[in-house]
């Protein structure tokens, strides 16, 4: 306990040296607001993609997804704070939007996850598309497909960049437990952990749901953050461009999604005005990270406190590092 | 009754186009075991390219048919060597993302080279109508579905009864021991694609001429409708391919006839999660357990 406490010191440091860092840049006007717009972002892209990085880097499930749960988080924030809006009122649409993308991702969890690969990816992703088809059809809660403006704003820079760290804190102790590390062998060899007895389906729907529920606060400080959504928002593309910076960053490594959410941010920022050009850059990027790097840039490689401790203490007991 | 039988025979056309689809993507799935998310795409890419051949170079509809199919099918070829053979060992995500991104490039490139609007595709047929009793039907819906008899027709007599088909199917059936058997499965592989490619070309440019209108986007809801299509009738089974197609393009009509049309898509899902859930083979499949 005490050997870990180091570390997470350690961890609070760069957190609040990182929150001090964008501080400092508020207050020398570095920041406007426009680049506002690309940190807030970049926030809400590392939460949407470390969720999806659980379940394709961790437990090596294919989904599609992501962006209906997205949706859910993004509309009962938004029908919440229209309704009642107050910082209550959006915490409680926060809340719904736990809830319900908790129960959709476990109803739709526990029988689709006993699917494989590819065909996972397309059930997630036919689920996504039914999740936009049923919002653009109750017209009189989430206005149909013309969607919901005017909400009101309740998050800032620091309200997202503390659940940047929630989120984080969340996911990372989920994949250092018990559950996390059955979690990482049904991503090695399926079969063989289930022959080892591990619960696959347990598992897997766990990280299923800890990822969609992600997705869904990312979903609510978007959608309070643009204050403007439509059905449109969620589509295909959106999952995809999930999937673009998780693999960037490395299937399986939570600093790679950091870096490649950063970089990808910046780079946008830079190409906002090109259009079909990003995309086409985008794409080719794709294609030659998969050709010449098939884990992503980083793999499952991670940056660990420990690990630079551990080379200047010693050595010999390198062998149990997690 | 009579609306019921028009509807049906409608969905008949909308069928026989996603089965046509369905067998690119059956066929590329049952030889690598890989979604060509980027199928769509050349179906797009067919779609533009009988636009411009009968445009600029003022061919009539065949000549048009015949060149887009072949340039599809080259097109085909030169994808699948440079951007899935060389991910041919590595793991099936990978491979999937690199078809996703092979699809957004190429519904990128043609937004950025003609712009994301929709074109009106030149109607090199005459539009006629006909009345068989109280049904009707157009020359052009008839042309579509005797140009997909005869494509599917010939593509089964192409897998059944030719060497290169014989070597498809021992491709299909294990990679390694076809190659130890002297076949040589890179070209195996190309000739599946450029024969599916080919197929998808042929739909687009039959959907361009029905709806009159083609655009750098036109590829994707069908796309994904197709490969639902293949799953539902068994994927990597010609046959099932067809028969899936029909059954979404029926099922989709049946949805917009009883007035649901705003969840046209929507069932279409749900009955792919549902065969998923009861038959994951699929209609005609066989189910194989996985062995460690």
């Amino acid at each position: 306990m005490k050997k870990n406490l180091k570390y997470n010191v350690v961890w609070l440091l760069i957190a609040a040296i990182a929150y001090a860092f964008i501080y400092v840049l508020y207050v020398t006007g570095v920041i406007t607001p426009f680049t506002e717009y690309t940190l807030i972002t970049i926030g809400i892209n590392i939460m949407l993609a470390l969720g999806l990085n659980l379940i394709i880097g961790f437990s090596g499930q294919f989904s599609l997804g992501h962006a209906g749960f997205m949706a859910i988080g993004a509309y009962s924030a938004a029908i919440m704070s229209v309704k009642y809006p107050t910082m209550g009122g959006f915490f409680s649409g926060i809340l719904l939007g736990i809830v319900l993308s908790g129960i959709v991702a476990l109803v739709v969890g526990i029988p689709t996850l006993r699917l494989k690969g590819d065909y996972l990816a397309i059930a997630t992703l036919g689920i996504s598309e039914i999740i936009r088809i049923i919002i653009i059809n109750m017209k009189d809660i989430t206005n149909g497909p013309a969607g919901i403006f005017g909400i009101p704003p309740m998050v800032n820079w620091s309200m997202v960049f503390g659940f940047v760290v929630i989120v984080t804190l969340i996911i990372v102790n989920f994949i250092h437990s018990g559950p996390g590390r059955a979690t990482m062998a049904i991503r090695e060899d399926e079969i063989a952990a289930e022959s080892m007895g591990v619960n696959t389906t347990k598992y897997k729907v766990a990280a299923f749901i800890i990822g969609a529920i992600t997705a869904s606060v990312a979903g609510s400080i978007y959608s309070s953050y643009v204050q403007t959504i439509a059905p449109k928002d969620f589509g295909f593309m959106k999952s995809i461009d999930i999937l673009i910076i998780v693999v960037f960053g490395g299937i399986g490594s939570v600093t790679g999604t950091f870096i490649s959410a950063i970089v990808l941010g910046i780079l946008n920022m830079f190409l906002q005005d090109a259009g079909a050009l990003r995309m086409i850059i985008y794409a080719l990027a794709l294609i030659i990270i998969m050709i010449f790097k098939p884990g992503g840039l980083l793999g499952t490689w991670e940056f660990s406190v420990k690990k630079i401790f551990k080379k200047k203490e010693d050595k010999s007991n390198a062998s149990i590092e997690r | 009754m009579e609306v019921v039988i028009q509807q049906l025979v409608n969905g008949l056309f909308l069928g026989s186009i996603y089965a046509l689809l369905a067998l690119g993507y059956t066929m590329v799935y049952g030889i690598i075991k890989l979604i060509n998310f980027a199928h769509g795409e050349i179906y797009m890419l067919g779609g533009f390219m009988g636009y411009f051949f009968i445009n600029k170079l003022s061919l009539g509809f065949f000549p048009a048919l015949l060149l887009s199919m072949v340039g599809a099918a080259v097109i085909g070829v030169v994808i699948e060597f440079l951007a899935y053979r060389p991910l041919r060992k590595s793991t099936r995500i990978a491979a999937l993302i690199t078809a996703i991104g092979v699809s957004f490039l190429l519904q990128n490139g043609m937004i950025y080279w003609l712009g994301p609007e929709k074109k009106s595709f030149p109607q090199a047929i005459e539009f006629k109508n006909y009345q068989l009793g109280f049904i009707q039907i157009s020359n052009i819906q008839v042309l579509i579905l005797v140009i997909s008899l005869v494509l599917m027709i010939a593509l089964q007599l192409i897998v059944k009864k030719t060497k290169m088909g014989k070597a498809m199917r021992a491709v299909s059936v294990d990679a390694d021991a076809a190659q130890l058997m002297g076949i040589n499965v890179n070209r195996t592989i190309s000739f599946t694609f450029a024969l599916g490619s080919a197929l998808a070309a042929a739909a687009g440019m039959l959907i361009g001429l029905y709806y009159n209108s083609i655009d750098p986007m036109m590829g994707v809801v069908p796309g994904l409708k197709s490969f639902v299509a293949a799953v539902l009738g068994g994927i990597g089974i010609i046959p099932g391919a067809a028969l899936g197609g029909f059954v979404i393009g029926l099922l989709e009509t049946i949805t917009i006839a009883l007035g649901f049309s705003d969840y046209k898509d929507a069932v279409v899902y749900a009955l792919l999660i549902i065969i998923l859930l009861i038959r994951p083979a699929g209609i005609l499949g066989k189910n194989i357990k996985e062995k460690v």
